[in-house]
């Protein structure tokens, strides 16, 4: 529901490093989007289509790296994905596990003329 | 040619919450972003809340909604300052949104801000607004089952406050299935229960809430 102005933060950020780069066209967008992120990717694609037009992006490829929620507990160490929200550590149980991907939502790169 | 980038989207959105954090440190002010779904008792909650801290804590409270200004009309009623921001169709607050509200506040002397998110459990969960606590209503109306499906405003919230818990024996929400989802998805919510149409249960929040604002 808020990827209108999530796609513009995007765009934000696309267009500030493009132009540092004295980009005159964004070709693709490379981005990096976790499971647990709440921006759904067809949004997304659908508002950068209208708000990309008249910029230096428009018509660029989204490309989307999807990643896995992981954790890791700090008790024992283990790694494991995170399933059903359950963060409880499958090994020791310890309970409190730290996130290490699945929360990003991130520009990676961008490819540019 | 490719460019490395490396930045969060949400990037732009938390450099101006840390703004937001460093204005209510000056000030020593403590803020709370309440986030619940429309009809959870968020308005009800607040009236509450300042209901039960008055005489000990100078409250302010921002509201947030995507038009209207109902709810800061009752909050100004009773006294206490009151800034509404209408989001025009957004459904979330953010950062920038607040800081702005926070300068009009003055917050000279204010212990306590709330700020009243928009009645959504999705994305409100995704914007930092440099809060010192998030916390979430869930109405017993809504269901017990509700954190596998809103599982990011569960993670990320400090407080879950159980609001309606009158309602139970008209119901067949499960309290003990509700805390054990919540409870692995989030090991270090403190979880309160309460009506805050009876004020049942209030009293435990308002002394844990008063705790934490006198400690910071």
């Amino acid at each position: 529901m808020h990827e209108l102005s999530v796609t513009e933060s995007m765009l934000g950020v696309v267009l500030r490093h493009a132009e540092a780069n004295k980009a005159t066209e964004v070709t693709a967008i490379n981005m990096v989007m976790g499971d647990m992120s709440t921006v759904m990717e067809d949004s997304v694609r659908f508002y950068f289509e209208i708000i990309g037009k008249g910029t230096i992006a428009e018509g660029a490829q989204l490309n989307f790296k999807h990643t896995k929620l992981l954790a890791r507990c700090p008790v024992c160490g283990k790694e494991f994905e995170v399933v059903e929200y359950n963060f409880r550590c499958p090994d020791c149980e310890g309970v409190e596990s730290e996130i290490i991907s699945g929360r990003e939502f991130q520009v990676e790169s961008i490819e540019i003329n | 040619m490719e460019i490395e980038v490396l930045e969060g989207v949400f990037d732009a959105n938390e450099i101006i919450a840390r703004e937001n954090r460093a204005l209510l440190d000056e000030n020593g002010t403590f803020m709370v972003n309440l986030m619940a779904s429309p009809g959870a008792g968020k308005t009800s909650f607040i009236m509450r809340t300042l209901e039960g801290v008055k005489g000990s804590l100078k409250s302010a409270v921002i509201e947030g909604d995507i038009a209207g200004k109902v709810d800061s009309e009752k909050i100004a009623a009773t006294g206490v300052a009151a800034i509404q921001i209408n989001t025009g169709g957004s459904c979330h607050l953010e950062a920038k949104q607040v800081n702005r509200a926070l300068i009009r506040l003055d917050l000279e002397g204010v212990d306590l801000v709330i700020v009243e998110n928009v009645g959504n459990l999705v994305c409100p969960a995704e914007f930092k607004l440099g809060e010192d606590l998030k916390v979430m209503i869930l109405s017993v109306a809504e269901g017990h089952d509700k954190p596998l499906k809103y599982p990011l405003m569960f993670s990320e919230s400090d407080v879950l406050i159980v609001n309606k818990i009158d309602l139970i024996p008209h119901t067949d929400f499960d309290m003990e299935a509700l805390e054990d989802t919540v409870l692995k998805m989030n090991s270090k919510i403190v979880i309160f229960k309460m009506s805050c149409r009876t004020g049942e249960g209030v009293d435990a929040w308002i002394s844990w809430l008063s705790k934490r604002v006198k400690e910071r």
